[in-house]
């Protein structure tokens, strides 16, 4: 692949056409997370602060293996640890890599005003340009993955960025690199599903997790990172992963009927008044107006 | 209503006083900052508008803070006219008559006050909204500070700010239209603070009554 991948075909806040619209002959690339092989090691998250060269914040410990409760503006990829108890009362872990999903569909960028400051290249990588950002905070709002954060001291949102800067130069991005199990895997979105689907075959006829499958939700219009689970049925699970996710109501209500309503009640109410003046004209002209004293006491 | 009792031509009678002219200005220029950078969050068809005022991250810093002055002059506002708002029977027949004033008919009109039932009406609905754009607007301004940030609690502000923003726009649009265009003198008195006794008998007669202890219309 080369930087022509890179050719935005979204823009956040943007009025008129887009460079790289309708210009798509790569195809769109797919981080796949099989957590059925993932061991907890968190390599990715070191890898994920080493290459993109976060600043460490505080861990959390509270006697578990979760060292902070979610992703953060300078920590991007965290895996959420749930020790779950099966229905037989023994215990599994279920440990899942949580980072941007990169949604063909994206709801921050759908939310965000500010032109260019979230941008989605031919390859379906959602990134950020912090030098757009105007720090609203309206992408948190349109994420049905809660995953956006705010520096709180610069006011500018950061989240993965599928390693888009790797990407454009054909590697694959830091967390998989690092991956010690080949839990995570990276390539084409038709190679990834294909790649998923197998393996949640094989779980279901080989492995005894019958309900096994893969996550690739419909309601953002699928996502540039799949997952394979052991229950499909239950992703929530893993860390709240949400089994239908979709962008806001509130944002679909606000960027659709409200915004056009609005638009109308404005222009209409702009018009009528002229339209208004030109029919009716002032209440009363100046020439016809008898001035001063019209026997009042001052 | 004033205390420093300004002197005005003879035929004129004092409106609003500096204090309420002042007011009155800083509203209406804080209102305009904030209508114009409100717009270019509003659409991406405006958001040069944004670049007019320093570009977007200078809007989105400053818009909470004028929004700040502008609520605090509403508040001014409040204090100063609340008590020449209350709506009454008067002003619910007023309504029922709409149509005669948009068509200029105002002879047909129950005589108004102080302030008719279209500006009591301006004056509430400024109150209501900045009340809503001031606590949804708490909700978007810093987010991240709050420990009990809520996703939720900032799309239902979106929408709230968003709403009630544009109640104000098209009170806003009347307002001008009235004040600048179709009311001849309305604007003069918001500058120098005086008007005609013409024109508190044209479009006040109940105030004129009431100032005068004379009728404002003779067949009345």
């Amino acid at each position: 692949m080369s930087q022509a991948t890179l050719r935005v075909q979204k823009i956040s806040g943007h009025a008129g056409s887009v460079p790289g619209q309708d210009a798509q002959r790569e195809f769109t690339v797919c981080k796949l997370i099989d957590t059925t092989t993932c061991i907890g090691c968190k390599a990715c998250e070191v890898a994920c602060m080493e290459w993109n060269d976060l600043p460490f914040g505080e861990t959390v410990f509270d006697n578990t293996y979760q060292t902070m409760p979610e992703t953060r503006w300078n920590y991007w990829n965290l895996i959420l640890f749930n020790e779950h108890e099966k229905e037989d009362g023994s215990l599994m872990w279920l440990m899942r890599k949580n980072q941007c999903m990169h949604c063909a569909d994206p709801g921050c960028l759908a939310a965000c005003p500010s032109d260019g400051a979230i941008v989605q290249y031919t390859n379906g990588i959602v990134d950020f340009q912090q030098a757009n950002c105007i720090g609203c905070g309206y992408c948190i709002t349109g994420c049905p993955f809660d995953i956006p954060k705010m520096n709180p001291k610069t006011n500018r949102v950061f989240k993965c960025t599928l390693c888009a800067d790797r990407v454009q130069e054909s590697l694959e991005p830091a967390c998989i690199k690092s991956c010690p199990t080949g839990c995570l895997h990276f390539g084409s979105k038709e190679d990834m599903l294909d790649t998923a689907e197998k393996r949640a075959k094989q779980l279901r006829d080989d492995y005894n997790f019958p309900n096994a499958g893969v996550y690739n939700p419909a309601g953002v219009g699928g996502t540039g990172v799949v997952y394979v689970l052991h229950d499909a049925t239950k992703p929530e699970l893993y860390g709240g992963l949400p089994s239908n996710p979709s962008i806001p109501w509130s944002v679909k209500l606000w960027k659709g009927p409200l915004k056009w309503l609005g638009n109308a009640a404005m222009i209409g109410g702009i018009v009528g008044l002229v339209v208004h003046y030109l029919r009716f004209g002032p209440k009363e002209r100046e020439e016809t107006i008898k001035e001063p004293h019209e026997g009042a006491e001052p | 209503m004033s205390e420093t009792e300004q002197v005005v031509p003879p035929g004129h009678v004092l409106r609003y006083n500096f204090k309420e002219r002042i007011t009155h200005w800083v509203a209406a220029g804080s209102y305009l900052y904030l209508l114009f950078t409100g717009l270019a969050f509003w659409s991406p068809w405006l958001f040069w508008l944004a670049a007019v005022f320093g570009g977007g991250q200078i809007s989105r810093m400053l818009h909470p803070f004028v929004g700040l002055v502008f609520a605090a002059s509403v508040v001014v506002m409040y204090a100063m006219w609340a008590a020449h708002m209350h709506v009454d029977e008067n002003d619910k027949r007023w309504f029922q008559s709409v149509n005669y004033y948009v068509q200029n008919e105002d002879e047909k009109m129950p005589p108004a006050g102080r302030y008719n039932a279209g500006q009591k009406s301006l004056f509430w609905g400024f109150v209501v909204c900045m009340v809503l754009l001031l606590l949804s607007g708490f909700v978007l301004w810093e987010p991240q500070y709050f420990p009990w940030r809520s996703v939720m609690a900032m799309r239902i502000a979106i929408l709230i700010h968003a709403s009630s923003a544009l109640l104000t726009i098209g009170l806003f649009l009347i307002h001008v239209y009235m004040g600048v265009f179709a009311e001849r003198g309305a604007l003069d008195s918001m500058v120098h603070g005086d008007v005609t006794m013409h024109f508190v008998k044209r479009y006040h007669p109940a105030w004129y009554e009431e100032i005068t202890g004379q009728p404002a219309s003779p067949k009345k």
